[in-house]
């Protein structure tokens, strides 16, 4: 909201640097956004036009000469509107003036047009930088003073202001001039509100029923009858531009000059387009319909409020008026409304119909009734005073919700209590005296009347809060919690997820942090859509892009990965620790914390060092393995049918029989939807809160160091192919005297059979009570070889065919 | 032969010899043959046993001086051989020690973790505990238990996400959590107090994304109520998180500004040098206050007994300031060009 310095002096004394004004302001709540300057004007003064002769070489151009108090000056003018004896912007040679042809800076210099001189230039709102208007020049009010210095009358700075969602007062001028009369010091001058009232009795000439006492606590008005609708005045102009308020006629424009001085919406209506001059506040029918003044026609709904006539809407209440009775030029009669609406069902209804109106932006933050017929009088004066006309003896004021005077207690207790400092009564009341509130000082406490435009005081901490701000939060200590600390809750599973963010880390993967929501069509590219009705969808999703909260985090890190690829070639390793989210029938969704790895590319990074090879399915399931390891867990890996993954290349992670997760390759019909044309991605995802609850029951426990050292056998075995390799180690392991069987090579290939593999197993053997003799560990490794022959078939390689 | 003759000719013979010397294992030779058990000069020393005792008392003082002389000789010897070898280590066998070494795949954190935990350990130290809550919220946590009813303007602070979800009455109930704010009334609901505690999450917005804007960042939100906590514990608590994040240097204002559900409210700012700019200016980093009344008897505590305050920080707003990033949208780009450098 723009409030212009000049305006505001009407109100309060500011006798500060305008600068210091907008940092006080943003301290105490009040956030100025900028500070505008109109001026600047160099060699500019306000002159007398004291003659205008036609040009003798031109037809449409004239010689004006123009006092400047000190000095006349020829000047040759243009413009159609300059009459002798007005009062207009001189600008002297050297002035800086806006070019009218580009809108750019330019410096005046003297000029000599047709054979004449000209030693200056009467300007155009343009010139000076003011508007676009550049029709012709502007008049000044006859009692501009000539040769004042035209910064000195016309200049201004203007304060755009950032009002807080709770401070409906600061949508006003009297708002603002009360906190600039706190914060400085200064008196608060309320402008004028009398008038003579000359007519007819109103309750006469208009009938008002409140059909909706809840949605309409008061509605007051006032008739001017006989008015003149025509321009503003120049004053009234020049205050509602530096506003940035559109001029419109005299009546219109009060009302809204009114609504920025006190922050009350009005509106006039013409009184002849009343039907029977009876006027109902109710809620829409439905099949009703308005016109509103944008033009536009609007089906009205059964809680819509309105404003009607005996048969009509004529206003959606506290947001915008409609055509048909609009103030227009032929208009006599001026019905005058200033209410009190309902903030919640404004808000709604406004919001209903796409509407931000000035009224509506002031009538959803609360207006207090007391501020209706303060404003009401206000403007009843200055349309009789600009338009005209004569007004109706007394006034309308329907009241059903009549509001009790709001008065609450401070303590000095509360203040110590919420600020932890001592405030002196004296202060107190000082500070909120300022503010315009009436204080009654009792023991230790002040009784405080809020004042008729401060709706956001509601109890004792807002008063608080209004102390503390005016003072200045600077002014109040620091100290540091002196409060019990509460006991700490073990923080396990944020501590375990934090040390599997290390672990992947120190693994060589780099951390990434993807949006949460996806679209469909990622989902279809992942193989994963069977019903988009169990996934959680957003009811306005910033873009198609996300508009399903995701439900696997495969879909973002392959995505992270084609948009690397530009400018990578890998090695590329990434992970995610995020959620997932998963519907609940009438339930929040289930946020699931899932890591997610991708490993894709070259293994290792160029260089003179280099190893040869690419990421695969063993490089994903070591950094699983090693995780797990840290964490005192050990998987099982078994088959899995996953749409997304290769199916032949892919294995379900296990740990005591719950599956807690899945790696393997992508798809390679899946990669090649995300683009990824080469190579093969490999990736993991694990439950972490499932591998939380698998690790809590996985302490780990000290064994005793072995004492006597261990025999090695190497064990070449030829196995079917279908025999997993675990399975091997694990029969390997049962023995009592192995410690450990590690797989030292596969090999497939010349002299293996075609559905046959070598695995040769490092094989440890140890007993804790003697050194192991060489028979001995034979006869161990014999007689395993018995039963893996046995149990799976395998034999040992170079003993095939014999029995 | 007497004695004295014989000695100084094992001792010429000695050196002679030990500067002929080239390798450790002619060192090892030498001693045995001048210092060992059945060396010359044992054999020297077993000779005196024919000689008068006062004799051989002196005989054998020069003798073992001798043995000290030549140990003392052996010694150096063994040094100067060792100054050899290294020089010759140096001049024949050399690697080129600029060549890139061996590198271990580095692995890294997300900038937002990194800021993360830096607040995290910072509010930690001060007594916090670090809690999460659903991203998925109800209205009422979020919104209505916050002091934020239904069609107040106040809500235009928020444009909120809804999730396409109605209750039984036909409204729309469910959203994404425009602040981690909403885990205040949880956790008072949970627990009694003492409550200090930070909730870390991500939060989301109906907002256009731009340089500044995202619909989807980071908050940390925290909360701190018990009997006579203050303003001015407040003030305390947030001054040492900006100065353990920024360093003690840096300025910091609170202003008063508006969130429904403080009273009064502060907007905390650090002071700010833009890139390229000659003054500084105030950045807001977070919005605090002390915990409205309304909120506190909303989850059953006594207001007139407890008083408390809260704070959001954006994580993004952080890092950007502390690490020099001037475009929100890096985060979640996820270039590793951009994240390897943290």
């Amino acid at each position: 909201m723009k409030i212009p310095i000049s305006w505001l002096k009407d109100f309060v004394d500011i006798r500060i640097p305008v600068d210091e004004l907008a940092d006080k302001l943003t301290m105490a709540g009040l956030e100025v956004g900028s500070v505008d300057r109109v001026g600047g004007w160099d060699k500019c003064l306000v002159g007398c036009v004291r003659s205008v002769t036609p040009h003798p070489n031109a037809d449409r151009l004239r010689l004006c000469e123009v006092d400047t108090g000190s000095t006349i000056h020829q000047v040759i003018c243009g413009a159609p509107n300059v009459t002798a004896g007005q009062k207009i912007c001189f600008a002297e040679i050297g002035a800086s003036l806006f070019d009218p042809r580009n809108s750019k800076p330019m410096t005046l210099k003297a000029a000599k047009i047709r054979g004449e001189i000209s030693e200056g230039m009467i300007c155009s709102e343009l010139e000076l930088g003011l508007s676009d208007e550049h029709e012709g020049i502007l008049v000044l009010p006859e009692d501009a003073p000539t040769g004042m210095p035209l910064d000195d009358y016309l200049g201004d700075y203007i304060l755009d202001i950032e009002p807080t969602p709770n401070r409906a007062d600061w949508f006003s001028i009297l708002g603002v001039a009360y906190e600039i009369a706190a914060l400085t010091g200064e008196e608060i001058h309320e402008p004028s509100v009398e008038y003579p009232e000359e007519g007819e009795d109103i309750h006469n000439q208009v009938k008002v029923t409140i059909e909706t006492a809840d949605l309409c606590p008061r509605y007051s008005a006032s008739l001017i009858k006989g008015v003149s609708i025509h321009e503003s005045p120049g004053w009234l102009q020049d205050r509602l531009k530096k506003a940035g308020i559109k001029v419109v006629n005299n009546v219109v424009d009060v009302t809204n000059y009114v609504m920025w001085e006190y922050g009350q919406p009005l509106h006039a209506f013409d009184y002849e387009r009343l039907l029977k001059q009876h006027v109902i506040i109710r809620k829409g029918y439905t099949g009703e319909e308005i016109v509103t003044l944008d033009g536009v026609q609007r089906a009205l709904l059964s809680d819509t409020l309105v404003i009607a006539d005996d048969r009509d809407a004529i206003a959606l209440a506290g947001i915008i008026g409609s055509k048909h009775s609009e103030i227009v030029d032929i208009t006599r009669d001026v019905f005058l409304e200033s209410a009190s609406f309902d903030p919640g069902n404004n808000r709604k209804t406004a919001q209903g119909f796409g509407l931000r109106t000035e009224a509506n932006i002031r009538f959803e933050k609360g207006l207090r009734p007391g501020l209706v017929n303060i404003a009401l009088k206000r403007a009843t004066r200055l349309i009789n005073l600009v338009a005209g006309g004569m007004v109706a003896k007394g006034q309308i004021d329907e009241y059903p919700g009549r509001e009790e005077p709001r008065k609450i207690r401070l303590t000095l207790l509360k203040i110590k209590h919420v600020l932890g400092i001592e405030i002196s009564l004296s202060n107190i009341v000082k500070t909120l005296k300022g503010l315009g509130f009436q204080c009654f000082v009792t023991d230790n406490a002040v009784d405080v009347s809020i004042p008729y435009w401060r709706s956001d005081i509601m109890m004792e901490e807002d008063l608080v809060e209004e102390v503390a701000r005016i003072m200045g939060y600077e002014a109040i200590p620091t100290t540091m919690l002196s409060s019990p600390i509460p006991h700490h809750k073990i923080q396990d599973f944020y501590t375990f997820r934090e040390n599997i963010r290390d672990l992947l880390v120190r693994e060589g993967l780099q951390e990434i942090v993807t949006y949460s929501a996806c679209s469909l069509e990622a989902l279809r590219r992942m193989r994963l859509i069977g019903d988009s009705g169990k996934l959680v969808r957003l009811a306005n999703p910033m873009s198609s892009d996300f508009e399903y909260m995701r439900p696997v985090m495969g879909a973002h890190m392959l995505q992270t990965l084609i948009s690397n690829l530009s400018f990578n070639r890998g090695p590329i390793a990434i992970f995610e620790m995020g959620r997932v989210y998963l519907k609940q029938e009438n339930d929040l969704p289930e946020e699931r914390d899932i890591v997610a790895g991708l490993l894709y590319g070259p293994y290792s990074e160029e260089g003179w060092l280099a190893l040869d090879g690419e990421f695969d399915f063993y490089d994903a399931k070591g950094i699983v393995e090693s995780l797990l390891g840290r964490l005192f867990l050990t998987g099982d890996y078994t088959a899995l049918d996953e749409g997304f993954l290769h199916p032949g290349k892919s294995a379900s992670i296990n740990l005591f029989d719950r599956s807690v997760g899945k790696i393997g390759e992508i798809h390679p019909v899946v990669q090649k939807e995300f683009g990824v044309t080469e190579g093969t991605a490999v990736y993991f995802e694990m439950d972490v809160r499932s591998m939380f609850e698998m690790a809590t029951e996985t302490i780990p426990r000290i064994k005793a160091l072995a004492r006597f050292p261990s025999t090695i056998r190497a064990v070449s075995l030829l196995v079917d192919r279908k025999v997993t390799s675990v399975s091997i180690q694990s029969i390997f392991q049962r023995n009592k005297l192995i410690t450990k069987a590690v797989l030292e090579d596969v090999y497939e290939g010349d002299g293996i059979p075609g559905q046959k593999c070598s695995l040769t197993f490092r094989v440890y053997l140890q007993s804790p009570i003697k050194t192991l003799s060489s028979d001995e560990a034979n006869n161990v490794i014999d007689k395993v070889l018995g039963i893996l022959k046995s149990e799976t078939g395998a034999i040992l390689r170079g003993t095939e065919g014999q029995d | 032969m007497p004695v004295d003759n014989s000695m100084e000719q094992l001792r010429s013979t000695a050196l002679e010899e030990l500067d002929a010397c080239t390798s450790n294992l002619n060192l090892q030779e030498w001693r045995v043959r001048f210092l060992g058990r059945k060396g010359l000069l044992t054999g020297l020393l077993r000779g005196l046993k024919n000689l008068e005792p006062l004799e051989r008392k002196v005989v054998g003082s020069e003798a073992n001086q001798l043995k000290v002389f030549l140990e003392g000789r052996l010694a150096l010897a063994e040094g100067r051989l060792i100054e050899q070898e290294t020089l010759i280590l140096g001049e024949n066998d050399r690697i080129d020690v600029t060549r890139p070494g061996r590198l271990k795949k580095g692995g890294g954190y997300h900038p937002l973790t990194k800021i993360r935990r830096e607040i995290e350990a910072a509010f930690i130290s001060m007594g916090f505990q670090v809690v999460e809550g659903p991203e998925i919220e109800w209205e009422r946590y979020n919104f209505e238990l916050l002091n934020i009813p239904k069609n107040h303007p106040s809500r235009d602070i928020w444009d909120t996400l809804w999730v396409d979800y109605r209750n039984e009455r036909g409204e729309r109930n469910m959203l994404l959590r425009t602040h981690t704010s909403p885990m205040q009334a949880r956790i008072m609901e949970q627990e009694e107090p003492p409550i200090r505690v930070i909730v870390p999450g991500k939060v989301y917005r109906y907002e256009a994304t731009d340089r500044t804007h995202e619909w989807h960042f980071h908050q940390v939100e925290g909360l701190a109520v018990a009997r006579g906590i203050t303003f001015a514990d407040m003030k305390g608590t947030l001054y040492e998180f900006a100065r353990r994040i920024f360093g003690s240097d840096r300025k910091v204002r609170f202003r008063c500004d508006y969130f429904p559900f403080v009273e009064p409210g502060v907007d905390m700012s650090i002071d700010y040098l833009a890139p390229g700019a000659t003054t500084h200016d105030w950045l807001e980093i977070m919005g605090a206050g002390m915990v409205h009344p309304k909120v506190l008897e909303g989850v059953g505590y006594d207001p007139e007994e407890y008083t408390g305050f809260a704070f959001g920080i954006g994580l993004e707003r952080i890092a950007m300031l502390k690490y020099g990033i001037d475009d929100i949208r890096l985060f979640f780009d996820n270039d590793l060009r951009f994240l390897r450098q943290f």
